[in-house]
């Protein structure tokens, strides 16, 4: 576009990016990319390069975990919670999902000038609640303060540390032919609570975020059938259809979804439907995607019932050994498809 | 979803789907005009479970696909402008104008934002009257209606940083220009079941007659497109070439009169591009004359902005279901769905995106999808 006279010109060919996009964050393909060209190069050892939601870390001859996650959310509250549980569950779960008991959190926020105390209180007293609830104490933290219009009211970067069990660690690259894929609740709560308040639109029935600490449905997971276990991820940010198709990939292997399986609340299916989206890719905030020994599956899906944030878990589909990396559907039909990672961000559609 | 769940109900569909191969003798192709019906139509597998009874070629009806590279380019130019705001669609942001995206433009500081609706567009002019806020107007006679409102509340309101980059385009002269075609192949349509709803069906009548093919209006459900689908083949077999309205429950023979008039009052028959097939004539909409001040091909003079459509991409081929995506020597080499020459691999339902992940599936692509 040489014609442009002014403003900003593009000159990189496609495919290739000089500047940050906000697909970048979407934990899709561009995210991966991301990492892969960036950051790896810089800092790649064992533990990074597993790209894990979390790193198990030898000291002084014993074990730990560690994980770290910073939390950038608009708006700030949302239906069912506010960025402060996000910022204590998020690395509780991503402890949780690595086979460890969250224990000890660091807190980091940059506050923008002129946010109203009362807001930041509301956010605290989330965090306050989440932690003790969990049995976690936070331990370190830091505040800093950046000029009105340099950020988007709160962000926060937690950093979680946590003890691990002898004989359960579940692990991304642990999935095996034969093995069930479970859900523990319903898809794409979070994501469309968020939207729906960022649009203004307003549903028949609220939708509410289901930001939670996942680590109480591990422990149940891990007292009664520890190395069953074999791959435990929270479908966060890119939804479940992201988080699958990593465990698929890193595990090399394949995994098939039954459609009629997949719960999907009424009211975040007509949200999608309205917005063009597809609930599988839509964020969860309190979902764990676990791959279990098949002689297990019943059982597990049982364990995680037990719990008010599981009462909604179920098989979805099952590990093969064909289309090792791959993510496939099977539809109502009879028919299949594959749900691939996205590229970037999740686009509304025209038609 | 109440009055959703009965048109996905698997266990329909697979009677449907059972009568479908009772009624068909043969393998026959057929075109679905819509992009929303080639979503469904993968999304579904439907191509997959009916591959020995029809092969289903995913018609120009994806105003994404559809959109000439030098509007995307137009579109680009004006989001780099500092005094823009560019509204359009979320799924236009990615679409490949000759160097550059919406979203690069966006993350070079351009403000580009993705609105619901055209009227979204114009209450953003109304609350930034220190910016020109311009809408990317795409698509077919399904998106005109309301684009066409948004250009006369304009004027209604007299708010004059609005303006639209219009794009749009109309089915019945594709369905001609497809038809017409030396080497086509297409023996029965779907057509866009929410276009008829806005347009009725009577400017397809004189097609079915003088092309001798079938035309069954068709909705977006699993259900619907399968019944179409069995419609569309049932004719086929009988030797029959009617328009026939499958769904029922939207489209009437005359459709929607005052979408109709609105569009009326503020568009007027052009020709335009379509992307990879070229002009054809009369087959699009521009804003009247006295609606010049919202046009922003006007306000911008734009005119000097012109493109070649990069000559590696076969795109204008595939639309016109004259090659399958995997024999274009750029698919999944030169074009990937992160790298796109050309749009039929940016949109999901586009037709080589579809191919792209059915290859990586390893299946036997000869098929059809």
């Amino acid at each position: 576009m040489s014609s442009m006279a002014s403003g900003p010109v593009c000159p990189a060919p496609f495919g290739q990016h000089d500047r940050v996009q906000l697909g970048h964050g979407s934990g899709g393909k561009m995210s991966a990319q991301l990492l892969r060209e960036h950051f790896l190069p810089r800092f790649g050892n064992p533990w990074l390069d597993r790209l894990g939601d979390g790193a198990v870390v030898p000291v002084e001859g014993a074990e730990i975990a560690i994980s770290t996650d910073t939390f950038v959310v608009s708006p700030l509250e949302f239906p069912g919670g506010n960025i402060g549980h996000l910022a204590v569950h998020g690395t509780l779960n991503d402890l949780a999902m690595m086979g460890a008991t969250p224990r000890y959190l660091s807190v980091g926020f940059v506050l923008e000038e002129g946010l109203p105390f009362d807001l930041l209180d509301r956010v605290l007293e989330a965090m306050a609640q989440a932690t003790a609830a969990a049995g976690v104490t936070v331990v370190t933290g830091d505040t800093k303060v950046v000029d009105r219009g340099k950020a988007d009211g709160i962000f926060v970067n937690t950093t979680g540390v946590g003890v691990l069990h002898d004989g359960f660690r579940p692990d991304p690259r642990g999935a095996r032919p034969g093995d069930a894929v479970l859900v523990s609740g319903p898809l794409g709560r979070h994501g469309m609570a968020v939207m729906a308040v960022r649009e203004g639109f307003a549903f028949e029935s609220e939708i509410v975020s289901d930001t939670t600490d996942l680590s109480p449905l591990v422990a149940s997971l891990r007292e009664e059938l520890g190395a069953q276990v074999h791959a435990l991820r929270d479908a966060t940010r890119g939804g479940a259809a992201s988080t699958l198709n990593e465990i698929a990939a890193a595990s090399g292997v394949g995994v098939e979804l039954e459609e009629s399986a997949i719960p999907v609340p009424g009211a975040v299916q007509a949200a999608c439907e309205m917005l063009g989206l597809d609930p599988l890719y839509v964020a969860n905030e309190g979902v764990l995607v676990a791959f279990v020994a098949p002689e297990a599956a019943s059982r597990a899906v049982d364990l995680l019932r037990g719990h008010s944030a599981g009462t909604g878990a179920t098989r979805v589909g099952t590990v093969v050994a064909e289309h090792p990396g791959m993510v496939v559907l099977r539809t109502g039909l009879g028919g299949s498809r594959v749900v691939d990672m996205l590229p970037g961000d999740q686009l509304p559609r025209i038609c | 979803m109440k009055y959703l769940a009965e048109y996905r109900d698997p266990k329909l569909a697979r009677a449907l789907v059972e009568r479908i191969r009772r009624t068909a003798t043969r393998r026959w192709t057929l075109m679905e005009v819509c992009g929303g019906q080639t979503h469904t139509i993968v999304k579904q597998g439907i191509n997959d479970v009916l591959s020995e009874q029809v092969e289903m070629i995913h018609g120009p009806g994806c105003p994404v696909c559809v959109t000439p590279l030098e509007q995307i380019d137009r579109a680009l130019y004006l989001a780099t402008r500092s005094d823009v705001m560019f509204t359009s669609f979320g799924d236009m942001l990615r679409v490949p104008g000759s160097d550059c995206d919406l979203l690069r433009v966006k993350a070079q500081g351009g403000d580009v934002r993705a609105v619901y609706s055209p009227l979204d567009a114009l209450e953003l002019a109304r609350t930034h009257p220190d910016k020109e806020v311009v809408f990317f107007a795409v698509g077919f006679e399904t998106t005109a209606p309301a684009n066409a409102m948004a250009v006369w509340r304009a004027r209604e309101l007299g708010v004059k940083n609005f303006s639209v980059l219009v794009s749009h385009v109309t089915v019945p002269p594709a369905m001609v220009a497809i038809l017409e075609a030396p080497d086509s192949r297409v023996q029965g349509f779907l057509a866009a079941g929410h276009v008829c709803a806005v347009m009725g069906w009577t400017e397809y009548e004189p097609l079915a007659e003088r092309y001798r093919v079938p035309i069954v209006i068709t909705g977006f459900e699993p259900m619907d497109i399968l019944e179409g689908i069995w419609m569309a083949v049932r004719q086929l077999e009988e030797g029959r070439h009617d328009v026939e309205n499958q769904y029922v429950r939207a489209v009437r023979r005359e459709g929607n009169q005052a979408a109709q008039d609105i569009m009326e009052r503020v568009f007027h028959v052009v020709d335009r591009g379509w992307r990879g097939i070229g002009v054809i004539p009369s087959s699009g909409l521009g804003l009247r004359p006295e609606f010049a001040e919202y046009d922003a091909e006007e306000k911008f003079s734009l005119g000097f902005i012109r493109a070649d459509e990069p000559a590696a991409c076969r795109a204008g081929d595939v639309l016109r279901g004259r090659i399958k995506p995997f024999e274009c020597p750029a698919f999944g080499t030169l074009c990937t769905p992160e790298s796109p020459l050309g749009a039929p691999m940016v949109s999901s339902e586009g037709a080589c995106a579809a191919y792209y992940n059915f290859a990586r599936m390893g299946r036997d692509t000869q098929r059809g999808a």
